[in-house]
């Protein structure tokens, strides 16, 4: 997978909070044994009408937000299911980047494992770059957003930002302790 | 040094810490159709094995049909696919897998705790976000994605930061038509839809140990919807009761040592959470669900709100409610009995109470789902299939079914569904369905009465 270390896109807005999974990709396409291919159904039920339609004014139909990398939300972005396809559509989509408040534990594990970030910023910084609406630049080797005369600086936790920057493949970096798994499991199983 | 239960069990499964990183051992790792196969394709691509089939059990659930005769030919080509794909999988790994066709199929978060797999002082993890039931036998258990399940099936072990610890301390004796569903609904009515994100909940207090473990079962089941990926209750004499015997339950010698082994699982002192909050059930109502979250919940006679916010007023428009209604005036018309929140033999046992000798109403479908062919074995035992079907209910199958709906059980678009489910997302239950959270007492209720009453 590849890494990641400075996005530059604009941002399409769906300035919400309590974004949930079921919203994210409902169900009807969870039933895929692939990793891709989720990119249509993203926030399908907020994205088309009744006969499958695309809606115009919403935010991901709209010709100006196609080809962003970033999408800017509310509180708690993600909540609900675990299902890592809501980080897979969001990817698919083209979605490198999330800037919310704050997000469902779970989601937040997904889609960094997919090395995208979701990124925290504060209500109002959020409301000042949406309201800017023009490029903005996330640096994840300085910490930083900047965007126009803006620049914010977000906090992660290091073995995070490095894992995106070095594009890690997890199980290998599990696999470097074997032994002492061995060891754990020697230990407990002979009890 | 004084510890909480959650760091107990936590620590004794480090094998490494990086920075703020702890690498766990995971002693159980459960499975579904749903979000396992990319993580069995992962070990195909990189020729991994499955290092410890022997601790990793798969279950069919979140698409299997639940009317019996659609069970044998799955009319959904990709669910049935993806059935197939679990049945593969399991066989080309090593894994045991309880298939439609097995007296131990079942939802998950059922057959965890009820064939002695999920035990006190265990790490359990499940690709599926209501795996913090198991938490309510003393475990440490918690739902994760599907990259998170290709680390365990290859590893055994992930990454995870430790959480800060919540007590949330429940207190005084519930009313007889108060249930653990009640509990779970008011914490997060009253503290919110994340109230306990990036904390492990211990739920404590003299209500909790007075309940009975299926009860916990359901109170840990819904941390998710609090936020929080863990809920933990210390093991007791109950839950030693609840566990002796079961299938996969240590027998004779090994359940005295195992009894003795897991003797220090409790936290030293309330003053070691991070945070504390607390609830007197004393006069605690019936609860339910007016909106698309599980926070726009009230008590049962309750008037619903005003318009706070843009989300509130989505979600009053989505349900086709408004404030200052309640909720016996939301015209319901389906009941769904089930689900790993309520498909466990007490649930049942409360609603066939509800429903012995009477007839749900015209105006009302009533589908009670077990959580498991053993429930479903119970409930046939005891008599309860009769009582539901001679009251005009359906009985079904054991999966997930009209929780999620992601098999062939949906909710109409618009109608109002009295659920004893977990989640009341727009769509959640079908598209444009309407969704209202209840215990499975006020859902039996709700049929036989027409409308949501307590008669």
């Amino acid at each position: 997978m590849d890494k990641l270390d400075i996005v530059k896109s604009k941002a399409t807005v769906i300035f919400k909070d309590n974004i949930d999974t079921d919203i994210l990709i409902p169900k009807n396409y969870l039933k895929s044994t692939k990793r891709t291919g989720f990119a249509d159904a993203l926030f399908a039920p907020w994205r088309y009408d009744e006969t499958g339609q695309p809606i115009e004014n919403f935010p991901l139909n709209q010709a100006s937000n196609q080809g962003n990398q970033i999408l800017i939300a509310g509180e708690n972005f993600g909540c609900g299911s675990s299902r890592e396809h809501a980080a897979w559509a969001l990817q698919d989509f083209g979605f490198k980047v999330v800037i919310a408040g704050s997000y469902s534990p779970i989601f937040y594990m997904n889609y960094l494992n997919n090395l995208k970030l979701p990124l925290v910023l504060g209500r109002a910084e959020r409301e000042a770059l949406i309201e800017l609406d023009s490029e903005i630049t996330v640096n994840l080797i300085d910490k930083t957003v900047a965007a126009g005369n803006l620049c914010f600086s977000f906090e992660i936790e290091n073995v995070y930002r490095e894992k995106l920057l070095k594009g890690q493949d997890g199980i290998e970096e599990i696999l470097q302790y074997i032994d002492l798994i061995e060891e754990h499991e020697n230990k407990y199983e002979k009890q | 040094m004084q510890k909480t239960l959650f760091e107990k069990i936590w620590e004794k499964h480090v094998i490494v810490t990086k920075d703020d990183k702890d690498l766990l051992y995971i002693d159980l790792h459960l499975i579904h159709e749903v979000t396992s196969p990319q993580a069995f394709e992962g070990l195909r691509l990189k020729n991994r094995k499955l290092r410890r089939p022997d601790r990793t059990f798969a279950t069919m659930d979140h698409n299997t049909p639940t009317i019996a005769a659609h069970r044998a030919e799955i009319k959904d080509q990709l669910s049935a696919e993806q059935l197939n794909s679990l049945a593969a999988n399991c066989a080309e790994f090593g894994v045991t897998l309880f298939d439609m066709e097995s007296e131990y199929n079942g939802i998950v978060h059922m057959i965890g705790p009820e064939l002695g797999l999920s035990l006190p002082g265990k790490t359990i993890v499940c690709g599926d976000s209501h795996t913090a039931t198991h938490g309510a036998l003393g475990a440490l258990a918690f739902g994760i994605g599907t990259s998170e399940v290709e680390d365990v099936f290859a590893t055994q072990c992930m990454w995870q930061t430790k959480p800060k610890t919540m007590g949330v301390k429940i207190t005084g004796k519930p009313a007889d038509n108060v249930f653990a569903k009640d509990i779970i609904l008011k914490l997060i009515a009253e503290n919110g839809v994340s109230f306990g994100t990036g904390y492990a909940i211990e739920y404590y207090g003299d209500t909790i140990e007075n309940m009975p473990v299926e009860e916990r079962l359901s109170l840990c089941n819904m941390s998710i919807e609090g936020g929080a990926k863990f809920g933990i209750i210390k093991p007791d004499q109950k839950t030693l009761d609840y566990i002796v015997g079961r299938l996969y339950t240590p027998e004779g010698e090994e359940f005295g040592k195992f009894t003795e082994s897991i003797s220090d699982l409790y936290t030293d002192d309330e003053s070691l959470f991070d945070k504390i909050i607390t609830l007197d059930v004393t006069s605690l109502k019936p609860q339910v669900s007016y909106g698309t979250n599980p926070a726009m919940t009230v008590d049962i006679d309750q008037a619903f709100p005003e318009i706070n916010s843009s989300e509130d007023q989505t979600a009053y428009k989505y349900m086709g409610l408004h404030p200052g209604m309640k909720a016996a005036d939301i015209p319901v018309e389906f009941v769904f009995i089930g689900s790993c929140t309520n498909g466990r033999i007490t649930d049942l046992r409360i609603a066939a109470k509800v429903m012995q000798g009477k007839t749900i109403a015209d105006n009302i479908t009533c589908v009670v789902v077990p959580g498991s062919m053993q429930v479903l074995k119970q409930a046939e035992q005891e008599g309860l299939v009769d009582i539901f079907e001679r009251a005009g209910c359906e009985m079904r199958m054991p999966g997930c079914s009209y929780c999620l709906a992601m098999n062939e059980d949906r909710i109409a678009p618009e109608t109002h569904c009295a659920s004893t489910s977990n989640r009341n997302f727009e769509g959640r239950q079908g598209e444009r369905s309407r969704t209202h959270l209840m215990s499975p007492y006020l859902a039996a209720k709700t049929a036989i009465e027409g409308r949501i009453s307590l008669g």
